[in-house]
């Protein structure tokens, strides 16, 4: 069974890699003894799926991934419930869990899901008035043909569609731009986007926001429920008592 | 207490693998500074990477943390790319914990693992903000200070560093801040006087050296200091169950996994090895807490594989049950979470000790490689190097690996060796074969991997006094090997390159008259020596040259047994006539048997410090002729004393 996490990284902790957060995980679902599902063959892992990668340097308030446990449906909220506080006590400084939920059987994969992320680009003091003109003219191109090398082949697409709501925010910590990017069928990264129009903006630290999952005009978080989650306790599958909960999750919980 | 962090933060963006900076592990818990506290900061002269598993650095990091009078942060070596911002932006050596600049210490000492890393040394002292050279270091600057198995000849290191330790640091480090705290207000010269006083360091400055040709002459400077420098010895590991909480680093590095150190000081008397000879007499850790050690550690980090590290695993008492124990239950749900079981690797094994049923336990788990280091082709050159094991206990060992499932084993082989014949550097290639034909009985595919390292003598052996072969030599061995091997599938040949092997051998029984080499071949950029990409061979012949200095004197001719070395001043414990005897011993092609299970020889480490071996059995590990050359299928007690049980040290 299935359970879907939000977790943040912010701070120091941005520094890590993607395949840094990953091994983070592994380490952290073992201290935090959940009933993991191990995959088959030589080398067992923790079933542990990873959405979008996040790049070095990068903060996020908005990360997924999905673990797979050996759990009952019934215990699988129990554990879900558990999980923000007892994974965020293991994780490293910055680390940290913001919900759990579990999955329906079959839902869409992260990968498979989310089709825009939403970006926060701090903006130097001085840059601010260049920064609403740059904006601006990202805003009204009819066009914006972005230049990209894989595996040797640079290819030019036009990424006009994938760019959707732009707009500069004076946040606590000075001013920030924040855009929202699409990921079908190819991601536009941060750094594209900042090269989109030249000269390339400037802009220091970036944090990812959110992650949607756009179907049928509407928006949604990948812990809602017409992404999959299943409806929160309460309902006949939470039935469960607090009696089925493992002993270990019970001096946590408690 | 000033931090670089906000500095430092905007060049992080612009670096390779960034989180190798940012500090953060796991178990990383700094006590907080204060004015009357003597403040060290530990440092690891190479990259993060290599760095951070140094399980020495991490036993004094804890061991100064928790003492009220100390506090102990880590620094590593910035990579290239990141040198070059931090003197841009004159940002100095900072720690990884609360990244302070050096300055704000009052000790840096370095881990000296390998001579290579020297240029390191000097390039980080000079980051930190202060002068290369010790006798220009004056007041409040920095105390340079450094440790670890090369401190047992630090005279090419001995005008940039201004106290050696030697030996085992645990009890050492908490008596140097003491002196370095009650002397201070004396100023810097009265500190070091009083560290020269303290058992087990060396302060250079207090020690003058003069040359006469080819040898030197030792006259202490200071009154008071020893004439002989002793090594210390702490006499029981149970005492010490460190690292408590190993660290856990946010970005990979080597050895990524728990290491729990299962005995320190190895007896089998290998003549080439200096780790064998330094850290004697052998003390193992009681079985309990290395079981808690384990179960404590893998809960503490979430690691799922843990390294039992030693000079020779397999010869822990009662090896086999602490493998099966810590794999865990038979069952494959172990745990009830369906976990799978630990993996446990042995890094060290000797291959009279390793058994099918020993390899049957380790492959319950994932496999980890399997390395095996018969160290010479024939029976005869092992006999002069002193590794006593058969043709038939290679066999058996590789025959167990491959009949448990392993495809693929890797040998380690030394050239270079005195005495050697091509016959014997053959003779590598024909146990390589050997091993394959074995194999193949088991595995489809049975392949081999044969690793080849020069031999560089080390101070402190009984092959302190032996020429090492000349790059050309070893290149011409390494070739003959390589053709021998030529289209043989089941064996890869690897090899370490032999112009490294030499700058290694200048350091390693270089005089204080190597120093200015180094500061050299430091200046002319030659950092990161231990890495293939950056090793600049011409550099350092180079520098030789320029100072005038004779490659063929420092590493290439045979020493006399009238010769001053430069490290007789210095002690780990053995006498030198056993030293002599025993090279003697070794050109006569006559081994000599472990002493753990045999009476004593009197090398002088046991006696000369009123120490013993500490083991739980006087029985030595089942199968194999366990460096005696005779078969002990059926082992019989041997007399050695084991020492009284004290109560253990806690684990928390």
């Amino acid at each position: 069974m299935r359970v879907r996490i939000r977790w943040s990284k912010q701070g120091k902790i941005r520094f890590c890699g993607h395949r840094d957060a990953a091994r983070i995980w592994e380490r952290a679902v073992r201290r935090a003894e959940l009933p993991m599902a191990y995959s088959q063959g030589f080398t067992p892992r923790p079933r542990i799926s990873f959405g979008l990668a996040l790049a070095t340097g990068q903060e996020s308030v908005a990360e997924y991934l999905d673990v797979d446990l050996r759990a009952t449906p019934e215990e699988l909220y129990d554990w879900a419930a558990c999980m923000p506080e007892r994974l965020s006590a293991v994780l490293p400084d910055g680390m940290a869990v913001t919900d759990a939920c579990p999955l329906r059987p079959g839902a869409a994969s992260l990968q498979e899901a989310v089709t825009s992320c939403a970006w926060e680009f701090a903006l130097a003091e001085s840059d601010v008035t260049s920064a609403a003109d740059w904006t601006e003219r990202v805003r009204s191109a009819d066009s914006l043909p972005l230049q990209r090398e894989r595996k040797g082949r640079i290819t030019t697409s036009d990424v006009r569609t994938a760019v959707g709501d732009l707009h500069i925010l004076d946040a606590s910590a000075g001013s920030v731009l924040v855009a929202e990017l699409g990921t079908k069928p190819r991601a536009v990264r941060p750094a594209e986007f900042l090269r989109l129009i030249a000269p390339p903006l400037a802009a220091g630290r970036v944090r990812r926001l959110h992650q949607w999952i756009m179907r049928d005009g509407a928006r949604y978080e990948p812990l809602a429920p017409e992404a999959g989650v299943l409806a929160p306790a309460g309902d006949s599958l939470a039935a469960a008592s607090i009696d089925a909960v493992p002993a270990a999750q019970q001096e946590v919980c408690a | 207490m000033r931090s670089l962090w906000s500095a430092l933060e905007p060049l992080l963006d612009q670096v390779q693998r960034p989180a190798r900076y940012i500090g953060g592990e796991e178990g990383a818990r700094p006590a907080a500074h204060a004015p009357e506290k003597v403040a060290w900061l530990l440092c690891y002269p190479d990259s993060y990477e290599v760095g951070l598993p140094n399980q020495g650095l991490q036993i004094l990091y804890e061991i100064l943390n928790e003492r009220p009078d100390a506090v102990a942060e880590r620094a590593y070596a910035p990579w290239g790319d990141l040198e070059v911002l931090m003197r841009q932006e004159d940002l100095p050596l900072f720690s990884v914990d609360n990244h302070l600049g050096a300055g704000e210490f009052d000790v840096l000492a370095f881990n000296l693992s390998s001579e290579l890393v020297y240029t390191n040394v000097l390039n980080l002292i000079d980051l930190a903000g202060v002068a290369v050279r010790a006798a220009d270091r004056s007041g409040d600057d920095l105390l340079v200070g450094a440790g670890g198995h090369c401190a047992f000849n630090p005279e090419p290191l001995a005008d940039f560093v201004d106290f050696f330790v030697l030996g085992d640091g645990e009890e050492v480090v908490g008596e140097i801040t003491e002196v370095i705290a009650a002397r201070r207000s004396e100023g810097r010269h009265a500190v070091l006087e009083a560290l020269a006083g303290v058992e087990g360091v060396y302060v250079p400055a207090a020690y003058e050296v003069t040359y006469s040709g080819l040898s030197a002459g030792v006259t202490r400077r200071w009154p008071g200091v020893p004439e002989t420098v002793e090594k210390r010895t702490i006499s029981s590991l149970g005492d010490w169950p460190y690292p408590k909480r190993q660290l856990v680093p946010l970005t990979e590095v080597v050895h990524d996994r728990l290491n729990v150190e299962v005995f320190r000081g190895c007896t089998r008397g290998c003549r080439f090895c200096q780790a064998g000879m330094i850290t004697r007499p052998v003390r193992e850790r009681p079985a309990e807490q290395v079981r808690t050690m384990i179960s404590e550690g893998l809960r503490r980090t979430g690691y799922d594989e843990v390294a039992l590290t030693s000079l020779s695993t397999a010869d822990f008492s009662g090896i086999d049950e602490l493998v099966a124990d810590t794999v865990g239950p038979a069952d494959d749900d172990a745990g009830g979470a369906g976990c799978p079981a630990v993996t446990v690797s042995l890094p060290s094994l000797r291959v009279d000790a390793f058994t099918v049923g020993l390899a049957a336990e380790l492959q319950r788990a994932r496999r980890t490689g399997l390395t095996f280091a018969p160290e010479a082709g024939s029976w005869r050159l092992r006999q002069v190097i002193n590794k006593l094991i058969s043709t038939d206990d290679l066999d058996a060992a590789v025959e167990g690996a491959f009949s448990q499932g392993w495809r693929r084993v890797k040998l380690y082989f030394l050239v270079g060796l005195p005495t050697e014949t091509d016959e014997d550097v053959l003779g590598i290639a024909t146990l390589a074969r050997r091993c394959v034909e074995l194999g193949r009985r088991h595995v489809r595919g049975a392949s081999v991997t044969v690793s080849v390292g020069g031999f560089v003598p080390k101070p402190q052996t009984p092959f302190q006094w032996f020429g090492q072969n000349t790059v050309a030599e070893l290149q011409r061995k390494v070739a003959l090997l390589a053709d021998d091997l030529r289209g043989d599938r089941g064996v890869r040949l690897k090899w370490h390159d032999p112009e490294a092997t030499l700058v290694e051998g200048l350091a390693s029984r270089g005089d204080r008259r190597l120093g200015v080499v180094i500061e050299d071949v430091w200046r002319s950029g030659g950092t990161f020596q231990e890495w293939s990409e950056h090793f600049d061979y011409g550099l350092w012949l180079a520098a030789m040259e320029r100072q005038g200095l004779s490659v063929e004197d420092y590493a290439y001719r045979h020493r006399r047994d009238t010769e001053t070395l430069p490290w007789d001043h210095l002690s780990a414990g053995l006498h030198k006539d056993f030293l002599w005897q025993d090279w003697q011993d070794a050109l006569a092609e006559s081994g000599l048997e472990d002493c753990r299970w045999t009476p004593c020889y009197d090398c002088g480490a046991c006696t000369g410090y009123g120490i013993e071996h500490v083991v739980a059995s006087a029985v030595p590990p089942a199968g194999g002729s366990q460096g005696t050359g005779q078969n002990l299928l059926q082992p019989e007690p041997v007399p050695v004393q084991l020492l009284d049980r004290r109560p253990l040290a806690g684990v928390s």
